[in-house]
């Protein structure tokens, strides 16, 4: 029988003979069972993969994805959308290059088109330091194998004609490190078309529904609470951002993460003037330009805690700033959208995947400013972590034990701002 | 944004300021005996409040004088301003009855049900 759920050319040519009327549901919205083999708190990108991979690569299909909102309304849905893999230290490196090797394959293999672009990430310098670290980054990225090129300011400028290299601004372009396999995705086409594929495996996605509580029995986890009643599992992954240690807290956790808001805002559409992201970590400022054709720039986080999803007009007017100043042509562009998103950041700017002393808990937390771009390959190992209980090669590093052990992977160069 | 009641200098917009983070962790007195866990309690983990959150702010682009803060995180409101030194005061805010339950004036993010909401 014809499969009406798969996408495809002949699938649109039958449906245009009903007049589009009979598409099938992008994914169901069931109501929860009484208990299930896992459960994973936040359906986010993280979530989504994480129950999508479970299913796929270790056969637990009697998963359920708990959401307090609705699937792609939260930060999955409020990033800038940029993916790249040019991590400083070996350990971050390797995850967010599996994560990027995913991306490349993605929407062949949901059969879901998320609009990956690899239209290059230039990651700008504008003093001696910025040209030192950034060089030494792209020594460390090229000897992890991970695509990096230095471009001199006048290459620069053959690659982003519009940037603006004169020597005489406050902070000059004195070059960039390049990754071209480096660029953009549609948000919330990965967090839907993960939905999708994860639904087709039987994954119950349960929209609207809110933990109220974890239910813990001599060390080992049973369940949660929900506003749709009790849910039980011995297994239960945490993805849930900013909230991460508000979930935590029910179980009597406490974690090294502060919740601050994050700003981005889009500006009005535009014919494409700019086929590439340009970041800038010097500056707090990074700019693409969407298929719509509005201009998605990303601030730096507000320096408190918050979990308001707004901040401050005064990082807002200084990212523009930094924007008018490398592109003057944008001057007078108006800004149409502006949002915040809380965002859980660990104080050496790296995520936690891991284990909890509380059997059958385990935490997917803290990626900070920068988690949409390793969606898939969080999902991977957190899969892994649940499935097998026990660490993949690839989060290994990533325990919440590194704090107490001192063995950090400081990515603040790498991670402090640009995203 | 919002305005903070600098102690020394009144009203000020926020921008004025920079956040120091959680107040009243008080370094341990005997370091040289404490476990890796314990210095990283000290060090690392905070409690990252949804609700009253005391807080250490410096009025950097004034009068450059540290003082404290509770402040409710879910809606950003400021409960009580407070100088260093000084016991942090029992506060009652209107805290989410949820996680999710935010007030009107907080987040978009609202409660998925009614009667959470006030």
């Amino acid at each position: 029988m014809f499969n009406n759920n798969k996408y495809s050319f002949l699938s649109i040519a039958r449906n245009a003979l009903n007049n589009h009327e009979n598409w099938q549901k992008t994914w169901n919205s069931p109501e929860p069972k009484k208990s299930y083999d896992a459960i994973i708190v936040g359906g986010g990108g993280h979530g989504l993969t994480t129950a999508y991979y479970l299913a796929k690569n270790h056969g637990i299909n009697n998963i359920a994805v708990i959401e307090k909102g609705w699937i792609g309304g939260g930060n999955t849905g409020r990033n800038t959308t940029i993916i790249r893999s040019n991590y400083l230290w070996d350990q971050s490196a390797a995850l967010y290059e599996h994560a990027l090797k995913l991306w490349e394959g993605m929407s062949q293999e949901l059969n879901y088109n998320v609009m990956f672009s690899q239209r290059g990430v230039l990651n700008v310098a504008h003093n001696l330091h910025d040209v030192r670290e950034l060089k030494r980054r792209w020594h460390a990225n090229r000897l992890n194998d991970i695509d990096c090129e230095w471009l001199d300011t006048k290459k620069v400028k053959e690659f982003c004609p519009i940037i603006n290299t004169s020597p005489n601004i406050r902070y000059p372009v004195l070059g960039a490190t390049l990754q071209r396999r480096a660029g953009t995705a549609r948000h919330d086409a990965v967090a839907w078309g993960y939905a999708r594929g994860a639904d087709e495996m039987g994954v119950d996605i349960i929209q609207n529904c809110e933990v109220t509580g974890i239910n813990v029995k001599n060390g080992n986890v049973t369940g949660i609470e929900t506003t749709k009643g009790t849910i039980n599992s011995n297994k239960i992954g945490i993805a849930a951002a900013g909230h991460t240690s508000v979930i935590a807290n029910m179980a009597g956790i406490k974690l090294p993460l502060e919740s601050k808001p994050l700003q981005a805002l889009v500006s009005e559409p535009v014919k494409p003037v700019i086929d590439t992201v340009v970041m800038s970590n010097t500056i707090h400022a990074y700019i693409s330009q969407s298929d719509k054709g509005e201009l998605v720039i990303g601030a730096g986080t507000d320096g408190y805690t918050s979990y308001t999803q707004r901040g401050g007009f005064n990082i807002v007017e200084d990212t523009l700033m930094a924007i008018v100043e490398l592109f003057p042509i944008f001057s007078r562009m108006k800004m149409l959208r502006h949002w915040g998103g809380i965002v859980d950041i660990c104080p050496d700017a790296s995520p936690i995947i891991s284990k909890t002393h509380i059997n059958g808990l385990y935490f997917n937390c803290g990626w900070g400013t920068g988690g949409f771009k390793a969606t898939p390959g969080s999902g991977w190992v957190f899969a892994h972590t649940i499935a097998n209980d026990q660490a993949h090669e690839l989060n290994a590093p990533f325990t919440i034990n590194r704090f107490s052990s001192g063995e950090l992977v400081d990515e603040h160069g790498a991670a402090a701002v640009a995203h | 944004m919002f305005l903070i009641n600098c102690p020394y200098c009144g009203e000020r917009d926020q921008a004025e300021f920079s956040c120091g983070g959680e107040a009243h962790i008080a370094r341990p007195k005997n370091p040289p005996e404490l476990s890796d866990d314990q210095w990283a309690e000290y060090l690392f983990l905070r409690k990252n409040e949804k609700g009253i959150h005391y807080e250490r702010w410096n009025h950097e682009y004034g009068c450059r004088q540290w003082f404290n803060l509770a402040r409710n995180t879910s809606t950003d409101e400021i409960l009580a301003v407070y100088k260093m030194g000084k016991a942090p005061p029992k506060l009652k805010a209107n805290i989410p009855a949820t996680p999710s339950g935010e007030p009107s004036i907080g987040s978009g993010n609202l409660s998925t049900s009614k009667k959470d909401r006030f």
